[in-house]
Parts: structure tokens; C-alpha cells; sequence
């Protein structure tokens, strides 16, 4: 088996890639509310160094725009948006409990596995040496989905949708240099207003059925039978 | 001739030194918590005051409960001639590879955890189902995190390993950390360190290993210690060596040994600190926590393995 030699900055962002993998995965595995909003903001910020690096390594400076960006957004703004939320629906220590949380976590690796196998044609369309990570990036992407489909808190879910949100920007940045500016900009901006706007549905949600668990939202009648 | 001889001395510089690895540990942990502490070699005089006494053994002990100390003890002897310790390529490395190595472990375990259940006390009953438990779940995380490493050099033995990523230039490799980190997981759990087993403990309901030796004395008990000390220090050689391999001896001559022997000594001592610092910081896990702790060493080598096929494999 050959290993060509890679550049050092090159080598950093595949090691990030693994990282943020990892905090995928971690995400998924993450139980308290307060813990599940810092691994999300640790993943912005491994997602603003990769971004930063592959703008320092290709000269590609709109780049650091987002870089700059995801900093904002991503690893303050957000998780402090939603941590007040957290502090305002008084949800802070709540313990969320993942029924078979092994078997979800098989799941996710099965997921890379997956993502790994269908991303293997299109890899070969990209000439950037790090053109590997595009799996990792729809791996975080489904694993984030993932994230949606077995949480029934709602905070949880949103920081499912983010993550995926985190996944198509790192493909984005490093298959193919980032998106074009102005679709950045809009989906930031986007990002910003699911933001705000989840906030809003947290309060309506709650003073509707009285919880945070979706699951109470595929009753059809008010009372318990 | 001179790779054998070779052989011989450190296999036995291993079983000798395991003490010492323990007592610095001791004397680290001493340190931290603001006490004055025994010197290293305090572990040595233990084991001579248990060699001294006399055996004490229940009135109902089968052959397994005498025979098991020795077992334990030479199994994990056998193992320390497998792992490379200053130089790979010896000739013992040709003797086993990383599977068996686990198997060798697996094998102590088994007659620890017999031993354990043989006379019928409470106590060695629950040590012995915990430890299963324990080494059940961690043994799946350790090999995963040994084949990931096996398969980005294609070849399972250890000393094979070793000399491929001393002859490769530095280079970052995603799976390594991962495997790093789930191994030092594994370490944890399978020497009975802080989160999983209080190694310093000797009466207590939540202990393991301890649980297990207890009905043992004098002799016995000497072995089935020494044979604990010598498996921290095989799992400390064989992190220390995988991940950290720079400065081991390509060449079988003086000066080269004796610089990897010294760099050696430094990593370990340095794994000892950071060990003894962690102890420090870290409580005992609930028991019923432990299994998530081994889910994430498991997690942690898988991640390893797939980051290999996904980002080292073009």
C-alpha cells in the first residue's frame, strides 16, 4: 500500500475531517442539553480551522470570509442563542435518554460506511488531494439526519439540523474551494434566521403541548385516554 | 545469536522493571495529593515481604486456585517476548502477533477470573462477573484499534509494524490518533486503572481486580500482583511503542540500545506522570457506567478504521 506525501496543511484538514467526524459522532451520543451545545460549537470550530487552512494553503481568500463566518455564527452566535434558550425554557439539565444508543451508534458507522461507497465515483471527478473528506462531509450530513430522526427533544433535533448544515458546507469548502459568495451568504444568513425562528417555535410548541417532545405531537386528542 | 540473547535480556528487563513502572506511579500519585509518598522501588520490598510469607489457603480450594498464580504469572511473562521493547525485529517477535498477544491475555484472564470463583466467596464471585464484563466489551474496542494499525502497514505483528512506521517519513495520520485514543481506553479498563478499577483499593464493594485476589497470600498473592504490574507496563510499552516509535533501535549495536533504552525510560516515565495525573483528577466511574466508557473506546477505534478507508486509502 502506497501513501503519497501530502502537504502538511493537507494533512491537518484530513486530520480535521476525522475530527469532525468524530464530534458527529459525538453529538449523537451526547445526552445533556448544556454538553449537546458546546460539541456543537466545538464542531464550528473545527470547521472554521479547516476552512481557514484550506484558504491559507490555496489562496483562495473569499474564504476567510466564511471562515469568518462560521466563527460567528456557528461557534457564538448559535450556541449562544440556543444555550439562552436552553436557560430560558429551564431544559438545562435535562437528560435526554437515546433508546439503543449502541445500536444508533452502529448506525452512524454503518451510515459512513454507506456514504463512503457512494461518494467512491464522484471522488473521482475532484483532482484536490483532499478530495476524500467528501465522504466524511455526507457522513456528517446523514449523521446528522440521524441525529433528527432519533431525537425527540426539539433543541436536539435543530442541532441535528445544523450538523447536517456543517456537512454540506465542509464538502463545499473542501471539494471544490468553497461555494460561490453569494450562495454562502445566503445560506449563512439562512442558518441565522432558522436560528432565531426555532427560538420562536421552541415557545409555541411548549405552550401548545406543554413539552419539548415532539412525540406528543403525533397524539391526535388533547386528554389522555 | 546476539538477536536472541537480545531477546532473553529484555524479556527479562521487562518482568524485573514492571515493579518500578508501578511504584513511580505510586510515587507520582503521592505527589499530586500533597502526600510524601514511598520511593519507586517500595513495590520491590512488598513483593519480597509477600515471597517471605506463607501460603494460607482455603480449606476448599481446588488444583485451579493453586495453580492459577503461576499460570497468570508466566502467561504474562510470555507475552513480555512478544512485544518489541528497544529494537523490533528480534527473533521472539516471529513467535506471536497481535492477536495472539490478546489471546495471551485472554488466557490470564480466564484462569484470574477461575481462581476468583473457586473458593466460593461472595466477593471473588462479583470480581470475576465484572471482569468478564469489563474485558468482554474491551477486548473488541483493542483489536479494532490493532487491525486499524494493522491494516495500514498489512501485517499483524507487532515488531513488523513497528519497523514499517520508523522507516516511513513523519506524517499525521487521522487513524492513528483514533486508534490512540481508543487503545489508552482499553489500556484503562483491561489494567484496572482509576474510571474503570481503584488499583489502590483492597476492601471495597465496587472493586475488581482486588475482588478476584483476594483469598490470596504469601506466594500466590506475589505472583498474581507482580503479573498485574508487569501487564501495566506491557500495555504501557506496547502504546508507547506503537504510536510514539522514534528513537528505537534500528541496529543491534551498543550505543543505538542504549539511546532507545533511555528514550524509552523517559516516554514511560512520562506515561507514568500523565497516568498518575489522570488518576489524580478523575473519580471511580459507577460500574454501570463503564460500559458506555468502552462504547466510546470501541467507537473511537471504529472511527480509526474507517478514517483509514475513507481519508489514507487512494
Amino acid at each position: 500500500m502506497s501513501f503519497p506525501l501530502l502537504t502538511f496543511s493537507e494533512q491537518l484538514i484530513l486530520t480535521l475531517a476525522a475530527l469532525i467526524l468524530f464530534s458527529s459522532f459525538l453529538l449523537l451520543a451526547q445526552t445533556r442539553m448544556i454538553g449537546l451545545i458546546h460539541t456543537f460549537a466545538w464542531q464550528g470550530v473545527l470547521l472554521f480551522a479547516a476552512t481557514v487552512l484550506m484558504a491559507s494553503s490555496s489562496g483562495h481568500h473569499h474564504l476567510f470570509i466564511s471562515a469568518a463566518l462560521t466563527l460567528g455564527l456557528k461557534v457564538f452566535f448559535i450556541p449562544w442563542q440556543l444555550r439562552r434558550l436552553v436557560v430560558r425554557l429551564d431544559i438545562r439539565r435535562s437528560v435526554e435518554t437515546v433508546g439503543g444508543s449502541s445500536l444508533v451508534m452502529i448506525a452512524a458507522g454503518a451510515l459512513t460506511l454507506f456514504s463512503y461507497y457512494v461518494v467512491l465515483p464522484i471522488r473521482e471527478l475532484s483532482l484536490l488531494a483532499t478530495r476524500n473528506t467528501i465522504a466524511i462531509s455526507l457522513a456528517v450530513v446523514l449523521i446528522g439526519m440521524l441525529m433528527i430522526i432519533t431525537r425527540r427533544k426539539a433543541v436536539a433535533q435543530v442541532i441535528g439540523f445544523m450538523s447536517m448544515e456543517n456537512g454540506l458546507f465542509f464538502a463545499a469548502v473542501v471539494s471544490t474551494y468553497g461555494m460561490p459568495m453569494v450562495v454562502e451568504l445566503g445560506v449563512a444568513f439562512d442558518v441565522l434566521v432558522a436560528a432565531v425562528l426555532f427560538g420562536i417555535f421552541f415557545f409555541q410548541i411548549r405552550s401548545g403541548i406543554g413539552s419539548l417532545d415532539v412525540d406528543h405531537l403525533n397524539r391526535l386528542t388533547e386528554v389522555d385516554k | 545469536m546476539n538477536g536472541w540473547l537480545l531477546a532473553l535480556l529484555q524479556t527479562g528487563l521487562m518482568i524485573a522493571a514492571a515493579p518500578l513502572l508501578s511504584g513511580w506511579v505510586k510515587w507520582c500519585k503521592c505527589k499530586f495529593q500533597n502526600r510524601q509518598g514511598a520511593a519507586p522501588w517500595q513495590t520491590y520490598r512488598d513483593l519480597g515481604k509477600l515471597f517471605r510469607k506463607e501460603i494460607v489457603v482455603a480449606a476448599n480450594a481446588s488444583t485451579i486456585f493453586r495453580i492459577a498464580p503461576y499460570i497468570v504469572f508466566s502467561v504474562t511473562a510470555l507475552a513480555c517476548s512478544v512485544i518489541p521493547l528497544v529494537a523490533p525485529n528480534l527473533p521472539t517477535s516471529a513467535l506471536a502477533d497481535a492477536i495472539v498477544l490478546v489471546g495471551f491475555f485472554a488466557l490470564g484472564r480466564f484462569f484470574l477470573a477461575l481462581a476468583g470463583m473457586d473458593i466460593g466467596t461472595a466477593f471473588g464471585g462479583m470480581g470475576s462477573s465484572r471482569e468478564m464484563t469489563i474485558s468482554s466489551l474491551a477486548e473488541p474496542a483493542m483489536l479494532l484499534a490493532i487491525f486499524t494499525l494493522a491494516m495500514s502497514v498489512s501485517s499483524t505483528n507487532l515488531s513488523t509494524m513497528i519497523s514499517a512506521l520508523l522507516q516511513r517519513p513523519f506524517q499525521l495520520y487521522p487513524s492513528f490518533i483514533f486508534a490512540a485514543m481508543g487503545l489508552v481506553l482499553v489500556a484503562v479498563a483491561e489494567t484496572g486503572r482509576i474510571p474503570v478499577d481503584n488499583p489502590a483499593t483492597h476492601l471495597e464493594l465496587t472493586m475488581v481486580h482486588e475482588a478476584m485476589i483476594l483469598e490470596y497470600c504469601g506466594r500466590h498473592l506475589a505472583l498474581m500482583e507482580w503479573a498485574a504490574m508487569i501487564k501495566l507496563l506491557l500495555y504501557g510499552v506496547l502504546l508507547v511503542n506503537l504510536f510514539v516509535p522514534w528513537g528505537m533501535a534500528t541496529s543491534l549495536t551498543p550505543p543505538d540500545l542504549l539511546v532507545a533504552a533511555l528514550l524509552l525510560l523517559i516516554k514511560l516515565m512520562l506515561l507514568g506522570f500523565v497516568l498518575a495525573a489522570a488518576e489524580s483528577g478523575l473519580a471511580k466511574m459507577r460500574l454501570f457506567r463503564v460500559p458506555q466508557l468502552l462504547g466510546l473506546a470501541f467507537i473511537l477505534s471504529l472511527l480509526g478504521m474507517l478514517s483509514h478507508v475513507i481519508l489514507e486509502v487512494r
